[in-house]
């Protein structure tokens, strides 16, 4: 007999096997986090139900077992390890084997070479993700699994994080997309990031098991899993017991089941982790804190019977739906804050009824909406005005501090913060990419441990050890709160580490600041997560400076938009609200389809509310809105487009030359194609990006933390070949072409030799004549000889004379393409000066004009009637001067002197897009962020990767234009 | 406190022939064994310098809290320790600089130095300098780096590298626990000595003396109970730092394993040879070939010496820098040379060649040279060696340790379980 414990991040398995491995008995149990008590209770009752047990070998697996096995003196088998001795055992013949557990997916290969694969870092696409998709769409998870077998369509949603993800659903939700369409677009999401996450290019094929919780318990996610793999996977009975069985199989040694169970109970780990010193030292201390923030306050009034004038301000923000009636002093007549359930429109709806109901001869003189979900509010309802947030907020907390200089609102799913300089917004921070640190990340935690929020935040208040869990991702925090558990932190000190990580989280992550003079001393802060003690104080104590959090920290949102609705509206004017008859009448009807009017072919979810009054998302641009084009004049990302397009092949002797079209290639291509065509080979590009392009490559791609241009590069390669190329040319470049900007003229790592990956990572690359040489460009006396010397041996008739000519016409025609760049731009920036028109320098790397990595932010910014040119357009204006990082990158350079120039511009505004995963960018933003903020200008930066909601992209270019407006 | 003195051009705080003589230089400790040994070069020099062997989380905290968070995790380290360091009271902010490493490569590495400026201002410490450890790309009046400096420098690495190898071939298997260690400090004791001297790095001195060390080793009694070989590589911070891999030699030799850890010395060379390379690949300035050559020429020398000694007593030898290269030919261009580079990939076919085919490839979260070498190669290097078991471990702030080890138990598993194939497989032919 053999018993084996499979102790995992949620739950914890155990079996006992008899001598011819049959399992006898299992059992099936979630912890929430009390491991060793639960390990103790298990042990206990298997004693009594299983005759002999005691005389059993034992073994322990599962990524939470391992400190307490060896404390225990418990045979320790690491679980992957564990699940192929299961597999080999249960089902021979098996080839792979895909599993998802809590906060791990891992895909094994058991046949033609044994490999594992463990999620690393990243737990996106796990049972956790799941979990949190469940939670975000108000649905358990049974639910979520039927909902899913009923979709029609699916939508993309970023498959690399949960976080991602999120931010893709949240949008969606608010915009009316179906939640059955949503569930199937979540599965297929976990689908997507395990093949392309941990298959990193090969192949899954064969006899394939599918194992773990998720995989058992929902059997849409295997069909989506059968249908990527185009195969018919099985899922095994007893699937849940794998690793454990995999324990007991290879169990040793047996136990004294009395030392065990009374060492388990004993174990509290180390006691050692980082701690803070506490929040509160005692109750005193605490009531003088509660009693200094007692003076920020709203006054109430009662709604019903008021007569007077009377301003509604609605908040539909990401999570949760905010409503206020405010009387003509800015008192509060009535107030709402509700969860959005995914669907604001049904909140806001009740909470105008009730309105009307409290008072039904209410008059209501004006109205505004902000918030995530501003725009279908504000056309369901009629609303008056629409209110960026950003404004929303400001004009709030001036209520409260008529100077204040900093806010910070932490919301639900963001963090907003702004500065205040000379009555204007001077300066955005949004998070972007990354949730971590906000409300519903508490959240999650709270529910995980089994409580509701508000008593947990509590618990944190008089923590004698607040564990220092540092300012990081949602995911790594998991495993660090699971970390700190078994070194014996309490729950206290739990809760009050989250609550000081949610503040580290948006003052270095998010904010970066250092120290409290760099904020400003006059700080309001809001949003609802401040509404726990334990936040607030953690904010007060990490910045070392008091600050004022009003009674309705939750609600400025809506507060600020009523009084944005008084300020704006006349002294007699009547809100054109839908009134009380009209709620009556009230429908919400959502139709989803294809737009059509373009080759980015929008997926719109078009809502209908009675009365004409029609909403439409999930455009990218306003034409199926308006039905007309949107004018191309003056947006140079779209010249950048055509002009590479205008090269076109030329046909040779020599043959046909594929080349892919990505990273570097945007810019370097008139250059190759060029010199190759007059090398006599007709030259040809892969078409522009698309999903297709990415999937069709996307399982080959070997690091997942690789930006997404680099990733797109496998498609670009793979289409290629499956259209039937012969020769592909991708070079290795260290250097560029040197602009003399810089102290040096390198590409970035990843640029410069990701010919290496693709030749290393893509089986199919074998098929063609790849060429990848290393070249040096940035040398051109040099190049015609060295060329000459690589290429000949791919093409041994080649002639020095030949390579030399080419090379020259090469030179002349990049020229002539940096030429046409600048002289476009020009234009543009003359025509908006005759215009008046303001002019945003959209500043990147040069493969960011490709529509799919931009997700048509050009477009998006060009829309509020702006002029838009790049950054390679004003460079050359500038000469070389000192900056305070090493300029060693040519396409950096670029950025560095576009900053400068725009500083010198009154009419110019400089946004930069950054790729997620870029690391050269973590040192560029800094510095380009320290020129433009020398000049007063305002820096914006726009984080970008496979992620297609553009919400938080449209606050940012609101609030800036905004704060543009003020000045 | 000295007189602050700017660069004309740059405006750069430069660190002066004044502040020499009563500034303490720090020094970040990257491979404790190595740089023990280094320091000593600087103090014969006349330097006073002061080796950081600081850890903790607090000091990733303060990094977090001055650089970018999204910079790669050594730069969070280096700088955090630096500025934890000026914070502690225990030096005179006014009579210390700073030193640090700058190779001018394609990789953000270069930029440390810039990052560690900003950080510097950030927390008010504007006035410390800070002096490049690099071939010219920043020069300073009170600090040269002359030839006769760099071989003494290099002097001390071969030793650091044959006192890491021969104590990692012998510290698992010893009877007596930590006579390996004990030979360590004894031996670098000696060295400290002998360079602060002016001694002992010699071709002569070094052959005489690598091979009194060799023989040292060679005298611990061992017990040659088979363990499961495992290399290390990576990113060069992450892969030697005990504060970066979160001790991740001694995880490895709490289960049981023998650890392989290539040398600086490899490095060294793959560095000299990068310029020889870009020479051939684009052309260049001759004369700079020619006298990479020469370095390279004398690396080779040295490293024959380590080897020869290594051979003579038994040991497994260091690799050897030629034919670490070869292995990596047609796998990765030799162009590839941000970074670790090529070197990378060559180290990972190397190790599973001398029978440490057990391999964790060790790099900070978002490393972008390792896209290419590390994570992008591993594909093919199990096409090559069927028998490599490598795993790849990110690190950061925020990377938990029971992850990382969990991660590692896996390959373990693997290693044990063909670790006993092996001897299953002996005894029968034994049979």
């Amino acid at each position: 007999m053999k018993l084996g414990l499979d102790i995992g991040s949620t739950t914890i398995k155990c079996v006992v096997l008899d001598d011819k491995s049959n399992i006898i008995y299992s059992t099936y149990e979630r912890h929430y986090s009390q491991i060793t008590e639960k390990i103790a209770d298990i042990l206990n009752t298997v004693r009594i139900k299983i005759d002999g047990v005691e005389q059993a070998e034992v073994a322990m697996s599962g990524s939470a077992g391992m400190g307490v096995a060896e404390a225990c003196g418990i045979e320790f088998v690491q679980e992957v390890y564990a699940t192929r001795v299961a597999a080999n055992t249960f089902i021979p013949g098996t080839d792979v084997v895909i599993e998802l557990g809590g906060e791990d997916a891992k895909i094994l290969f058991l046949t033609n070479g044994l490999e594992v694969r463990m999620n690393g870092t990243c737990a996106g696409g796990t049972g956790a993700f799941i979990d949190q998709m469940a939670t975000l769409l108000n649905v358990d998870l049974r639910d979520l699994d039927e909902l899913a077998k009923q979709h029609e369509k699916t939508y993309t949603i970023a498959s690399r994080c949960g976080v991602f993800a999120k931010s893709d659903i949240q949008p969606l939700l608010n915009q009316g997309a179906r939640k059955s369409d949503i569930a199937e677009s979540i599965f297929n999401a976990v689908v997507s990031q395990t093949v392309a996450g941990l298959a990193q290019g090969r192949e899954i094929e064969g006899q394939i098991v599918y194992l773990g919780g998720p995989l058992t318990f929902m059997s849409e996610l295997r069909n989506c899993f059968d249908k990527t793999l185009g195969t018919k996977g099985i899922c095994p009975e007893n699937s849940l017991y794998y690793v454990a069985s995999g324990a007991a199989l290879c169990a040793e040694k047996k136990i004294d089941f009395d030392k065990v169970i009374n060492e388990v109970k004993n174990y509290r780990g180390s006691g050692n982790f980082a701690y803070n010193s506490p929040l509160f030292e005692n109750e005193a201390e605490y009531i003088k804190f509660t009693q200094r923030h007692a003076k920020a306050n709203v006054k109430q009034k009662e709604l019903k019977g008021y007569g007077g004038r009377a301003y509604i301000g609605m908040d539909a923000g990401s999570t949760t739906v905010k409503g206020v009636v405010l009387n003509e002093n800015g008192e509060l007549l009535y107030s709402k804050y509700l969860p959005s359930k995914g669907n604001p429109v049904e909140i806001i709806k009740d909470f105008l009824e009730e309105i009307y109901t409290v008072n039904p001869t209410i008059n209501v003189a004006a109205s505004a909406v902000t918030g995530y979900g501003e725009e279908i509010i504000k056309n369901a309802f009629n609303a008056d005005y629409g209110v960026v947030e950003t404004i929303a907020h400001f004009t709030a907390a001036k209520y409260f501090m008529p100077d204040v200089e900093f806010i910070i609102d932490i919301g639900g799913q963001d963090i907003k913060c702004f500065k205040i300089h000379n009555g204007a917004i001077d300066n955005i921070f949004l998070n972007e990419a990354c949730s971590s640190g906000c409300g519903s990340f508490l959240q999650t935690f709270a529910n995980a441990l089994g409580y509701e929020i508000s008593d947990f935040a509590k618990l944190g208040l008089f923590a004698k050890r607040p564990v220092d869990l540092g300012s990081r991702c949602t995911v790594f925090m998991n495993s660090s709160v699971k970390q700190a558990q078994k070194d014996g932190a309490t729950i206290e000190d739990i809760s009050a580490g989250l609550s000081l990580s949610v503040v580290k989280n948006a003052l270095y992550k998010v904010i970066r600041a250092s120290s409290p003079e760099e904020l400003g001393k006059k700080i309001v802060v809001q949003g609802g997560t401040f509404l726990n003690d334990a936040v607030l104080r953690a904010f007060e104590q990490e910045m070392g400076v008091e600050v004022v959090r009003p009674n309705i920290a939750g609600l400025m949102g809506a507060y600020g938009a009523a009084l944005y609705a008084k300020e704006k509206s006349a002294e007699s004017s009547c809100s054109t609200l839908i009134n009380a008859d009209a709620i009556k009448n009230f429908v919400h009807e959502i139709k989803v389809t294809n737009c059509g009017l373009c080759s980015n072919n929008c997926r719109l979810t078009i809502n209908s509310f009675g009365a004409g009054r029609k909403f439409i998302a999930g455009n990218r641009c306003e034409r199926p809105v308006t039905k007309r084009a949107q004018t191309s004049e003056l947006n140079i990302y779209d010249y950048k487009l055509r002009l590479i397009d205008s090269y076109k092949p030329v046909e040779g002797v020599r043959g046909k030359l594929g080349i892919p079209m990505g990273l570097n290639m945007y810019e370097m291509y008139p250059f190759w194609y060029r010199f190759f065509t007059e090398l006599k080979f007709e030259v040809y590009h892969s078409s522009f990006s698309s999903r297709k392009i990415y999937r069709s490559g996307q399982h080959t791609i070997p690091s997942d933390t690789v930006c997404f241009p680099a990733k797109l590069m496998h498609g670009h390669i793979q289409t290629l070949i499956e259209e039937g190329a012969q020769t592909i040319f991708y070079p290795c470049l260290s250097y560029n072409f040197d602009e003399h900007l810089g102290d040096n003229h390198y590409n970035c790592p990843v640029v410069a030799y990701y010919p290496e990956v693709i030749k290393n990572n893509m089986k199919d690359i074998n098929k063609v004549h790849f060429i990848k040489e290393y070249f040096g460009v940035h040398r051109p006396k040099d190049f015609p000889q060295k060329a000459y010397e690589k290429l000949s041996q791919h093409f041994p008739g080649l002639t020095l004379n030949e390579v030399r000519a080419a090379s020259k016409k090469a030179y002349e025609e990049q020229s002539e393409y940096r030429k046409k760049v600048i002289d476009k731009g020009n234009e543009i920036i003359a025509q908006a000066e005759k215009e008046g028109k303001k002019i945003f320098v959209l500043a990147g790397r040069p493969y960011h004009i490709d529509p799919e990595i931009n997700h048509g932010i050009d477009k998006l910014i060009a829309g509020f009637g702006v002029a838009i040119i790049s950054e390679d357009v004003i460079s050359p204006r500038v000469e070389k001067f000192n900056t305070h990082v090493l300029n060693q990158w040519t396409y950096h350079s670029r950025l560095y002197a576009a900053a400068k120039y725009v500083a010198s511009r009154k009419d110019m505004e400089l946004i930069q897009l950054v790729s997620f995963g870029c690391g050269v960018d973590a040192i560029t933003t800094d510095e380009v962020r320290e020129i433009l903020e020398k000049a007063g200008k305002i820096y914006t930066q726009i984080k970008i990767d496979e992620i297609t909601n553009l919400g938080a992209v449209k606050i940012r270019i609101r609030s800036l234009l905004a704060a543009i407006d003020r000045d | 406190m000295a007189q602050l003195k700017y660069d004309k051009k740059t405006d750069r705080l430069l660190f002066t022939k004044e502040m020499k003589k009563d500034y303490t230089i720090l020094l970040p400790n990257m491979a404790p064994i190595h740089f023990k040994i280094l320091q000593n070069v600087f103090t014969h020099y006349g330097y006073k310098s002061d080796l950081l062997d600081t850890c903790g989380p607090e000091i990733a905290q303060t990094g977090l809290k001055y650089v970018h968070n999204d910079t790669c995790y050594p730069a969070l380290l280096v700088i955090g320790q630096f500025i934890n360091a000026l914070q502690s009271g225990k030096y005179d902010v006014h009579k210390t600089a700073l030193m640090i490493t700058q190779t001018g490569g394609g990789c953000r590495a270069s930029n440390y130095i810039f990052l560690l400026r900003k950080a510097l201002k950030k927390a008010g410490f504007e006035f410390v300098p800070v002096i490049s450890l690099s071939f010219g790309m920043e020069k300073n009046s009170g600090f040269r780096l002359t030839l006769p400096l760099i071989r003494r420098f290099v002097g001390g690495l071969v030793y650091g590298d044959q006192l890491m190898l021969l104590s990692n071939q012998t510290k698992p298997y010893e009877v007596n626990k930590g006579e390996s260690m004990a030979l360590v400090n004894e031996w670098s004791e000696k060295i400290s000595q002998m360079l602060i001297e002016g001694k002992g790095y010699t071709l002569e001195e070094l052959d005489e003396n690598l091979d009194k060390i060799t023989k040292s080793f060679s005298k611990i009694e061992l017990n040659r109970e088979p363990k499961i070989k495992v290399g290390i590589v990576g990113e060069i911070y992450v892969k030697y730092s005990k504060m970066a891999n979160n001790g991740l030699e001694d995880f490895l030799a709490e289960q049981d394993c023998e650890v392989c850890v290539p040398g600086l010395m490899g490095f060294a060379s793959f560095k000299v040879d990068n310029r020889i390379e870009d020479y051939k690949l684009y052309g260049g300035s001759k004369l700079k070939y020619r006298f990479c050559k020469m370095l390279l020429n004398y690396l080779k020398k040295l490293e024959g010496l380590m080897i020869e000694a290594a051979e003579k007593y038994n040991f497994v030898p260091p690799h050897e820098y030629a034919h670490t290269k070869e292995l990596v030919k047609g796998i990765i261009g030799y162009g590839s040379k941000m970074g670790e580079g090529w070197l990378l990939t060559a180290e990972m076919l190397e190790l599973a060649e001398t029978g440490y085919e057990n391999i964790v490839c060790t790099q900070p979260f978002g490393c972008l040279p390792n896209h290419i070498n590390g994570k992008g190669a591993i594909r093919k290097i199990k096409e090559i060696k069927p028998n490599a078991n490598i795993v790849t471990i990110d690190y950061d702030p925020g990377a938990p340790k029971v992850n990382q080890e969990n991660r590692i138990k896996l390959m373990l598993a693997v290693g044990r379980e063909e670790l006993n194939k092996k001897l299953d497989e002996q005894k029968k032919d034994d049979k």
